[in-house]
């Protein structure tokens, strides 16, 4: 514990070895797993439990720390840009995989179908959705004004009630706080849910498989990213109603409430892209 | 290690033993983790490299079958930049930065400790893999599909470890980047920090913005492995160069994360040792900025012979080149700051002399290397892989050794021994160049990277080469002893260990540094 009047330094904390023996375990589970090892499912699983342990102990401490009155306006600073600079990173991560689509739409994929490759595939044409030159079976890619529209509704509608749940935070209304973030809440569930329909119906219906070339690739990899995203951001915002509910949070202070904010308009701007480059165009 | 003394009494309530350093909150004591860690992984590393130069001592299959050879090249470079460099340079970073910015500590403590301790996971990860079925990953360090594609469970065991690695190298330069803006003492502005925090600022930022990219690709291999996805195969739309392409937006910039903070480091001891401000320092600053940012627009350097546009290998040809500008001006700001200066030949003084000369060696084979129609002759041969040790080792490595050397009186409070350390700058400077120069040479008549044999020409060269390695190899254990011997005693260490030093961790601390310091934060005026 830190003597000093300056900056909070927390004690020897258990929660990162922890952690790390949460990687370990899933790290060593999942390529178990991959390579059809018995026992890496089980390892696996105790990975994401021990994991699930440390990120409700871990954000436990921090949220009961901040409510004990240790931060002040330098950590809370800190907080505010560390949070910024990680949703940045995931910007990159997501950077990268809207460069993969970008490049095969672009490049590799009418470079595959031009007069070079005509003796290897002789059938090609090129376009997009594709499955690529080498792959027979058919599918039907994802329409956009079913499902995705309903889903982009949903998004941007969350995010303006969590928008009023914060200016109901500001203005101190707990009651409104607490609608709003359950009305977030469920319109990220709802999002959600329709998500899995849409992956079901591709699966089932259109024949459209992770395993579908370049369009099933980009379709699922980019559009499960995001879900995985509206997932953690979900349970962020339901963890934020419970701590809601146990009176956390002051009119003046409250980062942990719009960290999770940013974190999910992030979420919603990256739907946004994907709505445009892989639903709609 | 007991590297830190408690001077304070402050861990009264601490955890001792293996516990202390497993739940560490410290930024000292996780500075002294990632210092070790990087120091065994970089024998680790080094003992793959011994056994790639005793195979290539001779001609022909000696020691090492050829899929093992190349899980040793595989797993050299991975463990050297990902386990011995990035590693020691964070090290650095814990140890000194809350040092010289007057700061109580870290900005996360709790985060700083998981960015360490997931670094054993991933290392253990890449050990254990050459154990498993098939061997380690065996496809070179950049993992380029489609071999990294086709490979065993050593393989995926690769794969995830880099994610691992990323992780801790993303948290810790949030870490970082926070720390730097937000916990600097009352007085510092930024453009009073010294270049070492700068040189890390710039490096913590180009970690954010491609260790992500870095992911993405790993992620892509991982799917096109396991789940069928066409990322990288041409049958399913995808293209093997696209990943190239992924790899070295993260790859080039990821070059610099090695070199910059070396040239912070270089530009504190050369300062200290000329007995002089350091000179142009704001144009120091934009110099490590500009080459931040232009090493974002050369990745395909990397790939000029895959096949693209001559307008597109023009302009990455051209970028490259670039890039020599701000490097010239570092350069010349250090000869300049040694010009009638009052010099004394420490051993960090003599490390970093080392090191600029040998790395404008490396820079200027970097500038050769730029020209696309030289580089279609060298691209894949042995005068890259000189020209990328010159950078590394007499660059990265060289300037570990050096802030080494500098920092080891304000760590331990003792002076290391200066007759051994001049030892060890010396065997390393002269069994380096015997081991790489010649690479050159090889590289120039055709040598080719990744090959566990050879055409008959090559074999005078090859063995002088090894013998370098091994001489290289074997200096270093002398390095160990050294800091061995300092910590465990020695001279006491003056508080001002070096009469020209000017940061705060010398002019404000003792030595050794406390377990915890500016609680209170100094005035910088």
């Amino acid at each position: 514990m830190s003597q000093g009047t300056g900056y909070y330094v927390p004690s020897p904390s258990k929660w990162p070895i922890i952690g790390s023996t949460a990687l370990l375990f899933m790290a060593f589970g999942v390529v178990g797993t991959v390579n059809k090892i018995p026992l890496g499912y089980g390892v696996l699983i105790t990975g994401l439990v021990i994991l699930a342990y440390l990120l409700y102990g871990w954000f436990r401490e921090v949220a009961l720390e901040s409510e004990a009155g240790k931060y002040k306006a330098q950590e809370d600073k800190s907080f505010r840009w560390s949070m910024g600079w990680f949703i940045f990173s995931e910007v990159m991560f997501f950077a990268s995989f809207f460069g993969a689509l970008f490049y095969m739409r672009v490049l590799s994929v009418p470079e595959l179908a031009d007069a070079e490759h005509e003796l290897l595939w002789p059938d090609f044409a090129g376009g997009w959705p594709t499955a690529g030159p080498g792959f027979d079976e058919k599918f039907t890619p994802m329409g956009a004004w079913g499902i995705p529209a309903i889903n982009t509704a949903l998004l941007l509608t969350s995010g303006v009630t969590l928008t009023l749940a914060h200016w109901a935070l500001k203005k101190n209304d707990r009651g409104a706080l607490k609608l709003w973030l359950l009305a977030t809440i469920a319109l990220g569930i709802t999002f959600l849910g329709f998500q899995i329909y849409e992956y079901g119906h591709a699966y089932a219906d259109l024949n459209l498989k992770m395993t579908s070339g370049a369009y099933g690739s980009t379709f699922f990899m980019l559009t499960g990213f995001h879900g995985f995203h509206v997932t953690v951001g979900t349970i962020m915002l339901i963890a934020t109603f419970f701590r809601c509910l146990n009176g956390h949070f002051t009119p003046e202070r409250h980062f942990g409430f719009e960290g999770v904010a940013w974190y999910w308009h992030f979420v919603d701007v990256v739907w946004l892209g994907l709505f445009i480059f892989v639903y709609l165009l | 290690m007991a590297v830190i003394q408690d001077v304070h009494g402050h861990t009264h309530d601490h955890p001792t033993g293996i516990m202390r350093w497993l739940t560490t909150t410290n930024h000292k004591d996780i500075g002294t983790l990632y210092l070790c860690f990087s120091l065994a992984m970089l024998f680790v590393g080094g003992f793959l490299a011994m056994g790639i130069r005793a195979e290539l001592f001779m001609p022909g299959i000696q020691i090492l079958e050829p899929e093992v050879f190349n899980s040793f090249t595989t797993l050299h470079g991975l463990i050297m930049v990902f386990g011995a460099v990035m590693p020691a340079w964070v090290g650095f970073a814990n140890w000194q930065i809350p040092l010289m910015i007057g700061a109580p500590d870290m900005a996360f403590a709790r985060l700083n400790n998981w960015s360490f301790w997931l670094l054993p996971i991933a290392a253990l990860l890449l050990i254990t893999s050459f154990f498993v079925p098939g061997g380690a990953a065996a496809g070179g360090w950049t993992f380029y599909p489609p071999l990294s594609t086709q490979g065993g469970i050593g393989t995926d065991m690769m794969l995830f470890a880099i994610h691992i690695f990323g992780m801790s190298s993303i948290m810790g330069s949030i870490n970082i980047i926070t720390t730097i803006l937000n916990m600097r003492a009352p007085g510092m502005t930024l453009m009073k920090m010294p270049m070492f925090v700068w040189s890390w600022l710039i490096t913590a930022y180009l970690l954010v913005l491609v260790m992500p990219v870095l992911a993405g690709a790993v992620t892509m291999v991982i799917t096109d492995r396991n789940f069928g996805t066409s990322f990288f195969n041409a049958a399913g739309g995808g293209d093997p160069v696209m990943f190239q392409h992924i790899f070295w937006f993260f790859g080039h910039p990821e070059v610099y994360i090695m070199i910059l903070p070396a040239f912070g480091v270089i530009s504190e001891v050369i300062a200290t040792f000329s007995r002089k401000p350091l000179f142009g320092y704001t144009s120091m600053v934009y110099a490590i900025a500009a080459i931040a940012l232009l090493s974002c627009f050369v990745w395909a350097h990397h790939m000029f012979t895959v096949g693209m546009p001559v307008t597109g290998q023009l302009f990455f040809m051209y970028a490259t080149m670039l890039i020599a500008v701000p490097t010239g001006v570092k350069v010349f700001n250090w000869t300049a700051t040694m010009w009638r200066g009052s010099m004394t030949f420490e051993t960090p003084m003599l490390f970093a002399i080392g090191f600029i000369v040998l790395f404008v060696i490396g820079g200027f084979s970097g500038v050769v290397c730029a020209i696309v129609p030289v580089d279609v002759q060298v691209q894949d041969t042995y005068y890259v892989i000189a020209h990328f040790h010159y950078v590394l080792v007499s660059g990265a490595l060289f300037a570990l050794f050096a802030g080494a050397y500098y920092w080891l009186p304000k760590w331990t409070g003792h002076m290391y021994s200066e007759t051994l350390g001049k030892w060890h700058f010396w065997l390393s400077m002269i069994f380096f160049n015997v081991a790489f120069f010649v690479q050159h040479f090889l590289g120039l008549a055709g040598m080719p990277r990744r090959i566990p044999d050879y055409a008959l020409q090559f074999a005078d060269f090859n063995m002088i080469s090894s013998i370098g390695a091994f001489g290289f190899g074997l200096t270093q254990l002398l390095f160990v002893y050294i800091v061995i011997k300092c910590v465990r005693g020695g001279e006491k260490a003056a508080d001002k260990t070096w009469e020209g030093a000017t940061t705060l961790e010398w002019t404000h601390l003792p030595s050794p540094a406390p377990y915890h310091s500016f609680e209170t934060p100094p005035v910088v005026k």
